[in-house]
């Protein structure tokens, strides 16, 4: 597991935006993650709840939108999300590709001043 | 009052940061390396001594191992003729950028042509973490299946070059070599692969054959 160090990535990234706007304090963070990135929500919030404390950032609560992985046949355009094997359902083709779900970013920081 | 601060920046983004400065100290000293990944048991260290055995006396090898615990794999690394250091990650599943970067500060690059990191057995998390080197490299082997691909589209995804590993098993175990290259080529259309058996030898030359000519063109483009 290695959501200690994917959580600690998001605080220092979230502290430096806020910084740079000048905010007291960080109220809420836009995390957006594909299904193809190993991570797992409940984790990432135990290890936030611990290693927020004492910052800017601490009580912030996290947002996760979760990107379902979609995959594009190549041969006839369908859209669809794979299920077990990658062929298209439509037309059986395997010249398919990944075209959603590897996302794995911080989207948005909501701030507000310190006395907020 | 609360107001929205768009950031869009990579989670890992530090990472890949400390990754590209391996690389460069990588590139300086004119060292090529990989970053040797797979599930555990695929034979990781086996083509590490193997590659170490052919290689030697025509290019100066060094290995960096990562695993949980214990030597044991830089003792066979070393053993069969490289210079080794081992990374212990006290627990964590993966190598990242920062482990790597340490362990260059122990080696003298100047004495090396090929680094050969192999990172920790896991087919999820290694592919989430940019070392900075040259090139990714995934090992597979048929007692794994030919499910593989589907379940761990990540890692399948990411890598430069696969190499499949065990053939000399495939009349004794379930692997559809046709099922599993098509979950392969779904994920990562064209990349190089090198079916081969570590205990017969089968395969080798061209996986070597491979890995010094990619020594010869990163010497030409670093000269």
């Amino acid at each position: 597991m290695h959501e200690l160090a994917v959580t600690q990535s998001i605080l220092e990234i979230a502290l430096q935006h806020a910084e740079q706007a000048g905010a007291g304090r960080i109220t809420d963070l836009h995390l957006v993650i594909g299904q193809l990135s190993s991570m797992v929500d409940d984790s990432v919030q135990f290890y936030w709840d611990l290693i927020s404390q004492g910052t800017p950032a601490e009580g912030a609560r996290l947002h996760f939108r979760r990107v379902p992985v979609e995959m594009q046949c190549r041969a006839c355009d369908h859209r669809y999300t794979p299920d077990g094997d990658f062929m298209c359902p439509a037309c059986g083709s395997d010249q398919v590709q990944v075209v959603a779900g590897e996302e794995f970013y911080l989207e948005a920081i909501d701030v507000a001043a310190a006395d907020d | 009052m609360t107001q929205r601060i768009p950031v869009v920046e990579k989670i890992l983004s530090a990472n890949d940061r400390l990754a590209a400065e391996n690389r460069a100290r990588l590139d300086a000293a004119g060292v090529f390396s990989l970053n040797l990944m797979a599930s555990p048991g695929a034979g990781k260290t086996s083509l590490v001594e193997h590659t170490v055995q052919r290689l030697q006396g025509k290019l100066r090898l060094t290995v960096v191992e990562g695993d949980i615990a214990t030597s044991l794999d830089a003792d066979r690394a070393a053993a069969a003729g490289a210079t080794a250091i081992q990374i212990n990650t006290g627990g964590d599943c993966h190598l990242d950028a920062v482990m790597l970067q340490a362990a260059l500060a122990q080696l003298d690059l100047a004495q090396c042509d090929l680094l050969i990191v192999e990172n920790v057995g896991n087919l999820i998390c290694p592919s989430s973490f940019q070392l900075g080197t040259h090139r990714s490299v995934l090992v597979a082997s048929t007692p794994e299946g030919d499910d593989k691909p589907y379940k761990y589209p990540g890692m399948y995804q990411g890598v430069d070059a696969l190499v499949i590993n065990k053939i000399d098993l495939l009349p004794y175990v379930t692997f559809d070599m046709d099922a599993f290259r098509r979950g392969v080529e779904i994920l990562n259309p064209g990349v190089i692969t090198f079916p081969l058996s570590c205990r017969t030898g089968e395969g080798l030359d061209a996986w070597i054959a491979w890995i010094v000519k990619a020594v010869e063109q990163h010497r030409r483009d670093h000269a």
